[in-house]
This record gives C-alpha cells, structure tokens and sequence, in this order.
C-alpha cells in the first residue's frame, strides 16, 4: 500500500476530527448566543423596572459546556461507548475461542504494524464488530459473542482486519467523536425544548396582567425571526447530526473492506463473513442508535441501509452488503490473475 | 530583487532536502522495526517447538524420524543469520511442522488432549504472525527502496546512508526442486 494513500487518509480524518469538534461548539453558541439574542430584543422594549436580558448567560453556559464535552468525548468517548454495548475486556482469555480471538487480533496487529488494540467482548447473540478509540494507540476491537460463534478462522480474521483497518485510518477517531456528539445533540435539543416550554409558561403568566409587554413583542419583527430559526435549529439539529453521522460512516466502510483485505491478503474471507453476517437478520439490540454507525454491518437492521441509490445514500450508515461483497470478489479475483493462481499470497497456515 | 528570489529559491530548496531526508530515516527506521517484529515471532515459535514435542513425545513414540525433522530444523533456524539464510531455515521449519501436523491428523487422541490443540492453536497463529510480519517488512522495504531510487529522492539518499533492504523471499525448498521426469519410456534400472 501506498504510505501517501494512508497519510491522506489520516490526515483528512484528522481534519474532519477537528471541523466536527469545531462545528459542535458552533452549534452549541448558536443555541446559546441566538436564544439570548432573541431574548434581549424581546425584553428590549421592557419598561425599565423589569427584566432586561444585557448578559449572554445561556450562551455562555451553552458554549463552555459545548466545549467540556468535547474533552469529554476525547478523553472518554472511547470508553462510554463499549460502557453502553456491556461490553467487557478480555484480560486473561478463558476458553480457547477468547484465545482464538486474542491471537487473531495479534495477527492483525502484526499485518499493520500497529499496537494491539484492547480486545472487548459485548454479550449479544447477534454478530457483529466494531472498533473505537482516539487514536491507534488507545485503540479498542469488541465483538459480540454472536460473532466469535458463528465465523470460522479466516472469517473472524477477515473481521478484524477491516476494524484494524479503520483504528489505522483513524476513522475510530472521527466515528467515536460523532458518537458522542449525536447523542450530546439529541439531549440538548429535548433539554431545550424543555426549557423553553417551561420559560415560556413563566412568561406567560408573568406578563398576564399587562397586555403592554405582548403588544412590544409583536412589535418587532426581528425577534420573531430569530426566534424561529432558534427553534428550527432545536429540531434539525439532532436529525442533521445523524445523517453526518451516517454519511461519513458509510464512505469509510468501502476503504476499510479494501484495507482489510490487504492486511490479510483474502478478500474471500471477508466476504463470506459478511454474507453470514447479512443472513443474521436480527438487529443487535445491545447496540443502540447512538453507536450504530461504529459497527462492521449495520446494528439496527435499518431497511435503507441495503436499498441501493439516493435512499440508501441518504438514510443508510452502510452500503448494501452485496455492494461490498462484489467489491471483494472483484479484488480477490484481481489478486489470482496477478499471482496466476488464487491463495498464493495468504499466510502459511498449519492444517487446523 | 534577484537576490531576493534565489534566496526563496534556496530555502524552498533547504526544505525539501530535509523533508526527503527525513522521510528516507522514517521509512528506514520502518523497515528496521518491521524486521524485528519478525524476530520476535520467530523466537516466539522457536520457543513454542520444544514444547509441543515434549508434550506428543509419548504418543508417537514411533514417528520420531519426523520429530527429528522438526527439532533438527529448529535448532538450524536458531543458529541462522542474516535475511536469506534465515528465511530460507525458517521454510524448511515450515515445512518440517507442516508434516508434523500432518500426521498428528493419524491420532485423534492426540487431538482430544486439550494441550495439543492448544499448542497447535499456537503455533497456527505464530506462524500467520510470522507471514504478516513477513508482508510488513516487505511492504515497508519495498517502499524504502522504491524511495530510495526515485529521482530526485535518490539524490539525498547518500546523505541518509540509504542502502536497499533485502526482501524477505519465501524460500521454498520443497517447491524450488526440480522434480527429475524421465520421458524417454525407458524402464529405469532396478
């Protein structure tokens, strides 16, 4: 592989990284700074006895605690996430499938010159992968028992290679991030809602006795406006953070097959797991919305991650499997016509 | 004014010469790295041999010719130096625990003790560390040297000391014999 490909790739992640950190503190100003905005042009035409609304305190509070939560994510992003799939660390494997896994992710180790990552094991019937953490060096792989159950050797290789893929290409950075930050948006937005229901309940009957302060409000229309794109912001950005987070999910699954394939040099391995994963048609429970996008297939079984064009594109954190099955049969078959013939590049493996 | 332009001239120049520089000592200290990742697998199965024979000894009392065969390769691969040497004791070792295993299949008792598939399970994934290290350090060499050629890296590759690095051939004796076919239909000689 080519180093210029790979530096790209984490370089461009890294950038992304920084402009999701960056937009979220925006979004969490403009929240802040535009309800006090809209506020101080209401309590503007106040009589001077009453309230005016001169200090950004809900900007302020809004923004710093944008920003702590940022750190937050940083530092425990990677650790909430496995925290909410139940997941637990394989320190001392305990039968010989724990042992089987730890020596894979070894072996994948080993393939991409990278430190091994913490190996985690989320107890859910269901098979599937993912990997978080900030950067290669604080890595995680977790699989659910579902997984180690039902693949074979290669399969489970073919698995962990694509996770080690995105822990190489820091796509964990960037996906762990958005995990945090999906779920810190959609909170926000209903404590909003919430507050504000309840500010204007307090309004309302403050001002019941003079009709005075309603007429100024009407009066100005700026205020209005504010107003409403607040509010807009309140409902679409839950709803837009989800579908970035689906977005981005869904270009890196592509490279991470590609990648995986070239640490093990078996593309069919691959493939013939992800079939099997497909024909899991349960979702994974314990994987909930907030870290569905981390996943090798996608966690909650959503319908529009398989329907190929715009809705797919759009609605689904994954291309369709049978997408990503033809692309590694492709490669696979690039890979015998180079070698003259198939499985001259895999490892030597004893007869197990 | 021209002095001021061969002054850019220069330091765009300077800069360039330190980033290929340091690029070739990145990509050497890879290589470097990815051979002793090699090392250490290989010691690793060096290390997990005596084990696994003392552990089937008993058992196959009567295919010592085959454990011999390993032992004898291992000690070989143990006292091998250099890339090419080495490689090419490592696939004999290869294949000697290849026919090993090949006739443990003959003794399902052997497989039924817990310890064996567990050694086996062992050794199986030692030995794809070993072909991953293997595809590292080749990868990372390939590239090294490639870098080292091209123009105008090549031009700062004495400055960095580069030398190409030598690949990691899989040296197959079993595959590299040339098998004698006689076709002249003449019965051989008792």
């Amino acid at each position: 592989m080519s180093d210029s490909n790979l530096f790209a790739q984490q370089e461009s992640n890294r950038r992304r990284s920084a402009w999701l950190l960056a937009g979220f503190i925006l979004l969490f100003a403009w929240v802040g700074f535009g309800g006090d905005w809209a506020f101080y042009l209401q309590t503007q035409g106040a009589p001077p006895e009453a309230y005016h609304h001169i200090i950004p305190w809900i900007g302020l509070l809004t923004s710093s605690f944008a920003a702590g939560l940022c750190w937050y994510s940083w530092r425990y992003g990677a650790g909430r996430v496995l925290w909410a799939t139940g997941a637990w660390e394989i320190i001392e494997p305990a039968d010989p499938a724990q042992q089987q896994l730890v020596n894979v992710v070894e072996e994948m180790a080993v393939a991409s010159g990278l430190p091994r990552p913490r190996i985690w094991i989320v107890p859910d019937p269901d098979p599937n992968a993912f990997a978080t953490g900030i950067d290669p060096q604080h890595a995680s792989i977790a699989v659910t028992e579902g997984l180690l159950r039902s693949l074979n050797r290669d399969e489970l290789q073919g698995v962990v290679a694509h996770e080690m893929a995105h822990v190489r290409n820091l796509d964990t950075r960037l996906m762990t991030l958005l995990a945090a930050m999906v779920g810190a948006i959609a909170l926000m937005s209903d404590g909003m809602g919430r507050m504000l229901r309840g500010g204007a309940y307090v309004r309302g009957s403050s001002s019941g006795g003079g009709g005075r302060g309603g007429g100024d409000r009407k009066g100005n229309p700026l205020a209005l406006i504010v107003l409403v794109a607040w509010l807009l912001s309140l409902v679409v950005a839950p709803i837009l953070s989800q579908l970035l987070a689906m977005a981005v999910s869904r270009k890196r699954e592509f490279l991470a097959d590609a990648t995986g394939a070239q640490f093990t040099r078996n593309p069919m391995a691959l493939a013939s797991a992800l079939e099997k994963l497909d024909g899991a048609t349960a979702p994974t429970t314990t994987i909930t919305h907030g870290a569905a996008h981390l996943c090798i297939v996608d966690a909650l079984g959503r319908p529009a991650s398989e329907r190929p064009g715009v809705v797919g594109d759009v609605f689904g954190s994954h291309p369709p499997i049978r997408e990503r099955v033809i692309r590694l049969e492709g490669m696979a078959y690039q890979q015998a016509k180079l070698e003259g013939h198939p499985g001259v590049l895999t490892p030597p493996s004893l007869p197990a | 004014m021209p002095g001021i332009i061969f002054l850019v001239v220069l330091a765009v120049l300077a800069l360039w010469v330190v980033g290929a520089y340091n690029r070739l000592i990145g990509l050497k200290n890879q290589v470097v790295n990815g051979w002793k990742q090699i090392d250490v697998q290989l010691k690793r199965r060096h290390d997990l041999i005596p084990n696994l024979v003392n552990t089937v000894k008993g058992a196959m009392d009567f295919e010592k010719s085959t454990l011999e065969a390993v032992i004898a390769a291992r000690n070989k691969a143990v006292s091998a130096t250099g890339v090419k040497a080495t490689a090419q004791a490592e696939g004999e070792l290869t294949q000697a625990l290849g026919r090993f295993f090949a006739l443990t299949e003959a003794y399902p008792q052997l497989k039924a003790t817990g310890n064996v598939a567990q050694l086996q399970e062992e050794l199986t994934s030692t030995e794809n560390k070993i072909g991953f290290a293997r595809q590292f350090y080749n990868d990372v060499a390939t590239d090294y040297n490639t870098k080292q050629m091209q123009f105008p890296t090549n031009l700062v590759a004495g400055l960095a000391k580069a030398s190409p690095a030598e690949l990691w051939e899989i040296e197959d004796a079993g595959e590299r014999a040339v098998p004698n076919v006689d076709l002249s239909m003449n019965k051989p000689p008792a």
